[in-house]
């Protein structure tokens, strides 16, 4: 930002601020990221005691290794994935079909209907009550009834998001449509999705993020039964046989959030861009 | 997880004022083609399947003897409730809650705002700043959990800095306090996420036009004075989301605390759901219910006033 602006603009602090930042960077993000890296990077007798120290050796490539066969990451990341994919479709189509209607339908129903798709966003989730519900419909431990109670989490969200959305975009383009004879159906994937696209980009950021490192809910639903990365990795660092393998846990640390950390690195101005779209208007 | 910031603003702009009856009713069989009500039936479907009924029966099995150790499920009426108070377990999950997710809220509300004027000038390394500090809010909150507990033991990093600037040995158990680890946690649970807060408020910071703050410049209003009086209010909305999402996200808070301290010194940071993992683990489903149930009535009774107030102040400002 340019122009005479609030504090930023003042020359001392003009000077200062740079050197401010990089302090902050490094003292703040820099620390505990270098502790994960060097102590990844260690063998088991140096990362005993963990600490900013570099390794004698560098450990990494071997702990990555180790952790990836022993601690069997890749069917959690087949879980996660196989979790994550789609809830984010069914989640998005389910939402935005939902959203379209109330948004374009103003009835005092749909008023009311509205008001209670997006309360899940504030209202907690009865955790140990779905567990009951899933047994008695016999998905107790599945992956799908673990995606229906991510869908019923987020619904909401997406419910929001959209239905706010569509109100800002006009309905003429609907309506040409509509009078070269369009079903509703093609209308809505024609026509109405394409023109949700930032919208929509903004909840799969959000409900990648919660969902991908969500381990509470997977904890009540599927723990024990089928595994995800962050199931994996809270066993992992609880377990007795690696009570204390900091270079394991942090490798295994590394290795789950590197996923995500290249997605950010390749589409970051996209996925700033997308958080922020949705969040302030 | 769910540290869950979720996005939990009601939608201000209310339904466009409704057309004259016959018009409306013209309108309604037509919105009946062209919009079919049958659009809605997979989501609400979920929703009811998935969330409201889980929800209805947090209302029936909180008053069960429901347990892992026998198949019977009996009434006991508000016999959970009483045994949960008379042990002091209710009041203090509930007191622990609720300072944690104050005090998360403060933090990642303050620690987000200074951030965001800080690296308001858009410039190469305040971009590259704000990427740095969007890693945590990518990583997960396990994992974050356990990189501060490395680096807050006793032996840990934290102290191994302190004591290199202090000259001598430094060993204060940062997550062994019974009455200072609940502070270390909530900041811990602000630094995962304050990079969100601090993106929120950029955002904030950039709708405001710039000539309100030229013109109270101009009238002779100080730098800081101008940036109180003028800036600060119209950030307002964003306010609201980050305070409403920080408390939300706290009071649903689990995996950060899991991780560092697992409840503990002596149960001192033993938050709701920490308890509600813990018994239900014992096999103890009712009480887990139980608590699953206040924690429903706390966040509904807490986050519709705060929002509410947030919303008429912004109303006002």
């Amino acid at each position: 930002m340019t122009g005479p602006i609030g504090l930023s603009d003042r020359p001392i602090w003009r000077r200062l601020q740079p050197v401010v930042t990089t302090i902050l960077v490094v003292a703040v993000i820099g620390v505990p990221l270098w502790l994960v890296v060097v102590t990844a990077g260690k063998s088991q007798g140096e990362a005993l005691n963990p600490d900013l120290s570099l390794p004698s050796h560098w450990h990494l490539l071997d702990n990555l290794r180790q952790i990836w066969t022993e601690a069997d990451v890749p069917a959690a990341f087949f879980g996660s994935l196989l979790i994550v994919v789609p809830t984010v479709a069914g989640v998005l189509t389910f939402g935005s079909m939902a959203a379209w209607i109330l948004a374009r339908r103003a009835t005092r129903v749909n008023a009311a209907l509205y008001a209670l798709g997006i309360s899940g966003i504030i209202l907690p989730p009865a955790v140990v009550t779905v567990v009951l519900l899933l047994r008695q419909l016999g998905l107790a431990g599945t992956a799908i009834g673990m995606i229906g109670v991510y869908l019923g989490i987020y619904l909401s969200t997406v419910i929001f998001f959209v239905t706010g959305f569509v109100r800002t975009i006009p309905t003429a383009l609907e309506e040409a449509a509509q009078i070269d004879g369009a079903s509703p159906f093609t209308v809505f994937r024609r026509v109405v999705l394409p023109l949700l696209r930032p919208v929509l980009a903004t909840a799969t950021i959000l409900i990648c993020l919660y969902v991908w490192n969500d381990v509470f809910y997977a904890f009540f639903v599927i723990g024990g039964r089928l595994d995800t990365l962050p199931l994996n990795l809270f066993r992992v660092a609880s377990a007795g046989l690696y009570l204390n393998n900091w270079h394991l846990i942090f490798a295994y640390v590394i290795l789950m959030s590197l996923p995500l950390v290249v997605v950010f690195a390749v589409a970051q101005r996209k996925v700033i861009a997308g958080i922020t779209g949705g969040a302030v208007k | 997880m769910s540290t869950a910031v979720h996005p939990p603003v009601p939608d201000r702009r209310s339904p466009p004022p409704p057309p004259p009856a016959r018009t409306r009713r013209v309108h309604r069989s037509i919105g009946r083609q062209t919009h079919p009500a049958w659009f809605l039936f997979p989501a609400y479907a979920i929703l009811l399947v998935f969330f409201f009924l889980p929800t209805l029966f947090n209302f029936i099995y909180a008053f069960t003897d429901w347990s892992g150790f026998k198949s019977a499920i009996n009434p006991v009426g508000f016999d959970n409730f009483a045994d949960l108070a008379s042990n002091g377990t209710l009041f203090r999950a509930l007191r622990i809650t609720i300072v944690y997710a104050v005090l998360v809220a403060v933090f990642q509300n303050v620690f987000g705002f200074v951030l965001a004027v800080l690296l308001e000038r858009d410039n190469r390394l305040n971009r590259l700043a704000r990427i740095f500090f969007l890693i945590p809010v990518l990583m997960s909150a396990l994992a974050v959990g356990y990189i501060f507990q490395a680096l807050l033991k006793p032996t840990g990093g934290l102290n191994e800095m302190i004591g290199a600037i202090a000259g001598h040995r430094f060993d204060y158990a940062w997550l062994g306090d019974t009455t200072w680890t609940i502070v270390v946690v909530a900041l811990i649970h602000a630094w995962k996420w304050m990079g969100l807060s601090m993106l929120i408020y950029l955002a904030g910071l950039k709708t405001i036009p710039e000539d309100v703050i030229e013109a109270a410049r101009i009238d002779g209003a100080s730098r800081w004075r101008a940036f109180w009086a003028i800036r600060s209010p119209l950030l307002a909305p964003a306010v609201t989301f980050n305070v409403a999402t920080a408390l939300l996200g706290s009071m649903n808070g689990f995996d950060v605390v899991q991780a560092t301290t697992g409840g503990g010194p002596a149960q001192t940071t033993e938050i709701l759901n920490i308890f509600i993992y813990r018994t239900f683990g014992q096999g103890l489903f009712a009480q887990a219910t139980t608590m699953s149930l206040v924690l429903f009535l706390l966040v509904t009774l807490m986050a519709f006033p705060v929002i509410y107030t947030l919303r008429k102040r912004e109303a006002t400002l």
